[in-house]
């Protein structure tokens, strides 16, 4: 399209407007979780705070305050709810709105250590770790071999099996969410992790439909030559293909795992005790139980969030290549 | 057969027996019971007991059945087009050789990868009628201090607050329109030019049509998704669908028969009608899809 310099300084005033908008939560967020109570329900009509602040105060501990223009420091509160404040050598009592108290920028961590303390964040984060990394172990292995057979073993019925892969895709999880609980149920597996874990091992179609697209690119030629050399089938399938496809293992891996870390309606059938919740069901859980507490509740969204961000900006490539890879090959 | 199209099958069918066996126990099996469930009485404790179609006939008295039923139609209604919309308009803007580019996918990637349940968290501080940060922003508009809307606390704000929070994850479809739009000739562009259309024209005449089998592909990616709705409304109404039943969209009305009443079969059968609902959609879109979508080289 057209490169004129005005229609692009608008196309970036439009994008910077809607850039805000889309992090704007994100600070909002980070924000809440370092600030006191006072500063997250601020008095009615004050601006919100974006970076917290901490109050002023002097070697004895006392907050530092402007009264009528007048530097003074206060010394506490009457039964009136009134503030004791000394200005100018003078002590006096006045009402709380009418003293400014000196701020300055300052974190309060407070909140992260309430959230820790109140749930049992080690024992979650180790439930959420090792559902992650099962996960991942058992949809890359079985996803690639699956997607092998489809995609470099001409069988004969192979692209009807491959239809019912496309179609299982399409199929709303309400369906066979009630018999499988039934299943598992029967099995005495309700209230372990075995549900979430076992079905990955038997390959997700997701999964096995991007591994194939990605095999199906990799020359013939290749499989031709180390045949004659003697390889069967499987070494094919490790020594040759897979060592050409780790961008694409990589992808699978990354997006199992950032799946499972916030999955949310497994963990919420399955697990049933709270030293077996994964990080995202412990934060609905402590949600539902302290609606108002928004700032360890921050907190806690915060450490969920972090590490999923972290891991996106080391692996950036390979995400955006994933998702083209199954949106538009699709 | 000859012996080269054995050894194919075997190997064929060896390498694909993961999903064999996934299939017959995670897909046929459970279609199957779910299909016999539907027209059972069944709690899981006590083995089923048939009803015949008492479950559906059930439903069509289920005045909770039909408010979820319509919810979600007014969510999807509004969500699907809206962030269809949006992720083009953005990849749009984008795909203009723009300085920073990259920075700017990023921002408008990074709210999708987040974990639902902190999103939802979020959203529902970000939107709290009293402390949240829009009403906090809106207060500050000097005519607007006692107009805030409750957002999620209103019944009439409940449903569009879903949708603005489902806007702000259009992250993936932006990505995926961003590729698509790569894809278009540059030529079509310059013979477009000779013709001297103008930027409208060209958005309208070869981007639109261009892109439409991506729009195609999103398009029902979006559908599927928002029938389905379901830990965002759990998350923000503690599962509960309120206020006055106005977020309880349908997986979340389902999920409360199987595991809050333990009405498995009346579940199984909501199940069958929402598949079928998703079902006819997809079709719906896929022949229609014959009359809007234009593939390359056609």
């Amino acid at each position: 399209m057209a490169n004129r310099p005005r229609v692009k300084w608008m196309a970036h005033l439009v994008l910077i407007v809607c850039s805000v908008v889309f992090i704007g939560p994100f600070l909002w967020m980070v924000s809440t979780s370092l600030k006191t109570e006072t500063a997250i329900f601020p008095k009615p009509g004050h601006p919100p705070q974006w970076i917290p602040r901490t109050d002023l105060r002097d070697e004895a501990g006392r907050r530092q305050i402007v009264y009528q223009g007048r530097d003074g420091v206060e010394l506490g509160h009457d039964e009136d709810g009134r503030s004791l404040i000394e200005v100018g050598g003078e002590q006096q009592a006045v009402w709380p709105e009418d003293i400014e108290v000196r701020q300055r920028v300052g974190f309060h961590w407070e909140n992260y250590v309430d959230a820790f303390n109140r749930m049992n964040f080690i024992q979650n984060l180790r439930n959420t770790l090792f559902i992650c990394f099962s996960c991942v172990i058992g949809t890359v292995i079985s996803s690639a071999l699956v997607a092998y057979s489809f995609a470099r073993i001409p069988w004969k019925g192979r692209n009807i099996a491959f239809i019912c892969v496309l179609a299982t895709m399409m199929l709303p999880y309400q369906v066979t969410l009630i018999p499988l609980f039934a299943v598992y149920s029967k099995l005495g597996w309700v209230g372990t992790f075995k549900p979430l874990i076992f079905p990955t091992f038997l390959g997700v179609p997701f999964y096995i439909f991007l591994l194939r697209q990605f095999f199906m690119g990799i020359p013939q030629d290749l499989s031709a030559a180390a045949r004659i050399d003697g390889c069967n089938e499987f070494s094919i399938f490790w020594r040759v293909i897979l060592p050409l496809s780790k961008p694409a293992l990589a992808t699978t891996a990354l997006f199992t795992f950032l799946f499972e870390w916030g999955d949310f309606l497994n963990p919420l059938v399955y697990l049933q005790d709270d030293r077996q919740y994964t990080l995202a069901i412990a934060l609905q859980s402590f949600q539902s139980q302290h609606e108002s507490a928004w700032g360890p509740l921050m907190a806690m969204s915060t450490v969920i969030t972090i590490p999923i961000i972290i891991a996106f900006f080391l692996t950036q490539k390979t995400f955006i290549q994933g998702i083209t890879l199954t949106g538009i090959k699709g | 057969m000859t012996r080269m199209e054995r050894r194919d099958l075997r190997n064929g069918l060896l390498f694909a027996l993961p999903y064999i066996a996934g299939f017959l126990f995670f897909v046929l099996y459970p279609l199957c019971a779910s299909v016999y469930y539907s027209l059972c009485d069944y709690n899981v404790i006590r083995p089923p007991v048939f009803v015949g179609l008492d479950n559906f006939r059930e439903l069509l008295d289920d005045p909770l059945f039909a408010k979820s039923l319509w919810n979600t139609l007014f969510f999807t209604g509004l969500s699907v087009p809206l962030s269809l919309a949006f992720s083009i308009g953005l990849a749009v803007l984008l795909n203009q050789k723009i300085r920073a580019m990259s920075v700017y996918r990023t921002v408008f990637f990074l709210p999708t990868i987040v974990p639902i349940v902190a999103s939802s968290v979020l959203w529902l501080w970000v939107l709290n009628p009293d402390n949240g940060l829009v009403n906090s922003l809106l207060r500050q508009i000097p005519f607007m201090a006692d107009r805030c809307p409750g957002w999620l606390a209103d019944a009439n704000w409940s449903k569009p607050s879903l949708v603005i929070m489902s806007l702000w994850a259009v992250g993936g479809a932006m990505v995926i329109f961003l590729a698509g739009l790569a894809d278009i000739p540059d030529s079509l562009y310059e013979v477009a030019d000779i013709d001297g259309a103008g930027r409208w024209a060209k958005f309208r005449h070869v981007t639109l049509p261009m892109l439409t089998p991506t729009i195609l592909f999103n398009l029902v990616m979006g559908l599927i998704g928002a029938f389905q709705y379901f830990t965002q409304v759990y998350v923000m109404t503690g599962g509960k669908g309120g206020p006055l039943d106005s977020t309880m969209l349908y997986a979340l009305y389902l999920y409360r028969n199987s595991f809050h009443y333990l009405r498995m079969g009346y579940a199984s059968a909501m199940a069958w009608l929402l598949f079928l609902v998703i079902l006819a959609a997809t079709l719906l879109v896929m022949v229609s899809s014959k009359r809007w979508v234009h593939y390359h080289g056609e």
